[in-house]
């Protein structure tokens, strides 16, 4: 059985997101060895549409579209959604696949809708059914049950993928045929959207989503400032800082950065929780990370309970010895 | 302004979740109005508050989603609808079922939470957004209605930017939009008289979608256990420790 797939590749700032490979990567092991891949990435800035592009091609998509239009500049999410539109209409795809990221979460649903498909949401594992099919599990109340469905027979499937949870798809060994890259017949739709201005406060930053490293702070950091430290061990570890919902609530930081039940779900390959006590809907946002360590004052706090390594001490006494741990243990190079 | 919002009700999430005979026991758990859809709520009322108008909250459920309902009539919506679900439901056939429901109301306004803390996919509101041919805004921190557009503050994974649409759109409510207010003594008792209308499944035949996805499990996920502690009187050493931890048995550095 073959299933043919789309891959809408997400780029920011003129680059292909972590996230469109692991699609490309899903999609390459769900197409098999009779499915045809195709790739779309969305844009106004050719020479980044052309890279973006180029490496689709290189890791394994047959055709790449590149839908280069100015209505696609400022991420209108009508102007994305009428592009995969036409790439539906070009590739006659029976799998759409995308990442769970803010713009996947606004423009999978539509896409879906639109077509009549079923929508797999935020799917953290894709595997061989019973029969043959495919499977797809996801998480539920925020990661403290895991559903399995399946879409219907004869319904497109528009996959989300979540982020930093499934293998990117691989460069093609030496030798093989890059893909084909195509410019998309796209006709920009009238748009609803004006995007008046962006503030750009995480220019730089490690999504937290994707970041393979998460410092994140609770009360106990104690003021805006408190966080000092935690940026300074995240961005030694190239990573990010997250904060539990107590830290937001008492002003120390945005909710942006929130982590938990009603805020980010994050499944880095290392969390650490500085003055975080451990609320049950906090450790609902973090527990699906592969090491987790705690440093509290409090030996009692709940969030030892689940911690690979508890440390018992004062966070800003323990989080800048750590760093200057790390920055000695990871060598020169690193600042 | 006629204001649409779409509510649903959801575990408390304070709740552990148990699984038995292949389903979420809901044996002794607190239902709430999915806290996402109390901002979608509470700017509702702001909104009708400043520009004059109604608000009707609509919720999918079972009987007992009239409790989540009853609490958006107290908060001070004027109306409420609740939409009998069926059997397979999914995003997709209940998406197509609100859409019906909503389109004769003719909203000038859609509210919606930015997604549910069950289920966690968001997928509901954008899908009856497309199937309504309403533009929207998702994960709004800030809402402002100005003749027939609607300017909102939206939260893109840490940046903000700042977009407009004209109306009737769909907003979804993200965290930090609002503080919800508490429904008042006076509010509970004068929701008892508020219209409170049941809508069958039949009724909404002509626009209906059979469910595009069916579960074939679910399974609780067992809770981590606790590892190493570390603890003495010199930060220091605990630190060193820490990270020959992390790099030698850990090996995430």
């Amino acid at each position: 059985m073959s299933i043919q797939c789309l891959v809408y590749a997400e780029c920011k700032d003129g680059r292909l997101r972590r996230v469109a490979l692991e699609a490309l990567g899903a999609a390459l092991r769900i197409a098999g060895e009779d499915g045809a891949v195709h790739a779309l990435v969305s844009g106004a800035d050719s020479a980044a549409l052309a890279e973006a592009a180029a490496e689709l091609a290189a890791r394994g998509a047959a055709v790449v579209h590149v839908a280069d239009d100015p209505a696609l500049r400022d991420g209108a999410p009508e102007a994305v959604q009428a592009a995969i539109a036409a790439a539906i209409e070009a590739a006659a795809p029976d799998a759409v696949l995308l990442g769970h990221t803010s713009l996947g979460r606004e423009v999978a649903p539509r896409v879906a809708a639109a077509i009549g498909a079923g929508h797999a949401a935020d799917v953290t594992a894709i595997e061989p059914g019973d029969d043959g099919g495919v499977v797809f599990a996801r998480p539920l109340y925020a990661g403290k049950a895991i559903e399995r469905l399946r879409i219907a027979p004869g319904a497109t499937w528009v996959v989300s993928v979540r982020p930093n949870n499934l293998p990117p798809a691989e460069t093609l060994p030496a030798g093989a045929d890059p893909g084909a890259v195509t410019a998309l017949a796209y006709r920009a739709p009238t748009l609803w959207t004006t995007v008046r201005s962006v503030v750009r406060k995480t220019a730089g930053a490690v999504d937290l989503a994707e970041a393979d490293v998460i410092v994140s702070g609770g009360r106990g950091v104690r003021s805006a400032d408190g966080f000092a430290p935690l940026q300074q061990l995240a961005s030694l570890l190239g990573g990010a800082v997250g904060a539990s919902r107590g830290a937001c609530d008492a002003g120390y930081c945005d909710y942006s950065l929130q982590i938990g039940q009603t805020g980010k779900v994050v499944t880095p390959q290392l969390y650490i929780a500085c003055g975080i006590s451990g609320a049950i809907q906090h450790l609902a946002g973090m527990s699906g990370s592969r090491v987790i360590v705690a440093v509290n004052k409090d030996a009692e706090a709940p969030i030892f309970g689940i911690a690979d390594y508890g440390v018992v001490g004062d966070l800003f006494e323990i989080v800048p010895l750590l760093t200057n741990e790390f920055r000695r243990m990871l060598g020169p190079a690193t600042t | 302004m006629n204001i649409v919002v779409l509510i649903k009700q959801t575990f408390d999430t304070e709740e552990k979740i148990v699984v038995q005979g292949g389903q979420v026991s809901a044996d002794g758990v607190k239902l709430i109005v999915n806290p996402y859809d109390e901002y979608a709520l509470e700017e509702a009322l702001r909104l009708r508050d400043k520009h004059g108008g109604t608000v009707t909250a609509v919720a999918g459920g079972p009987e007992q989603c009239a409790e989540a309902l009853r609490t958006a009539l107290a908060m001070g919506a004027d109306e409420a609808v609740r939409i009998e679900p069926a059997p397979g439901d999914d995003s997709a056939s209940i998406a197509a079922a609100i859409a019906a429901c909503v389109r004769p109301l003719k909203p000038d306004l859609l509210l919606a939470g930015l997604f549910a803390v069950d289920t966690g996919a968001g997928s509901v509101a954008l899908q009856a957004a497309e199937r309504l041919g309403l533009p929207h805004v998702s994960a709004a921190v800030r809402v402002e209605i100005s003749g027939g557009t609607l300017i909102a503050d939206r939260d893109v994974e840490g940046d903000v930017a700042t977009v407009s649409v004209p109306l009737p759109a769909l907003v979804t409510a993200q965290q930090g939009l609002n503080e919800p207010r508490y429904p008042s003594l006076p509010g509970i008792m004068k929701a008892k008289r508020k219209p409170l209308r049941i809508v069958g499944r039949s009724e909404l035949a002509a626009e209906a979608a059979s469910p595009a996805t069916s579960r074939l499990s679910i399974e609780a996920v067992p809770p981590r256990s606790a590892g190493k502690r570390l603890s003495g009187d010199a930060p220091a050493e605990l630190a060193a420790e820490l990270a020959r931890l992390l790099r030698e048995e850990a090996k995430v550095l």
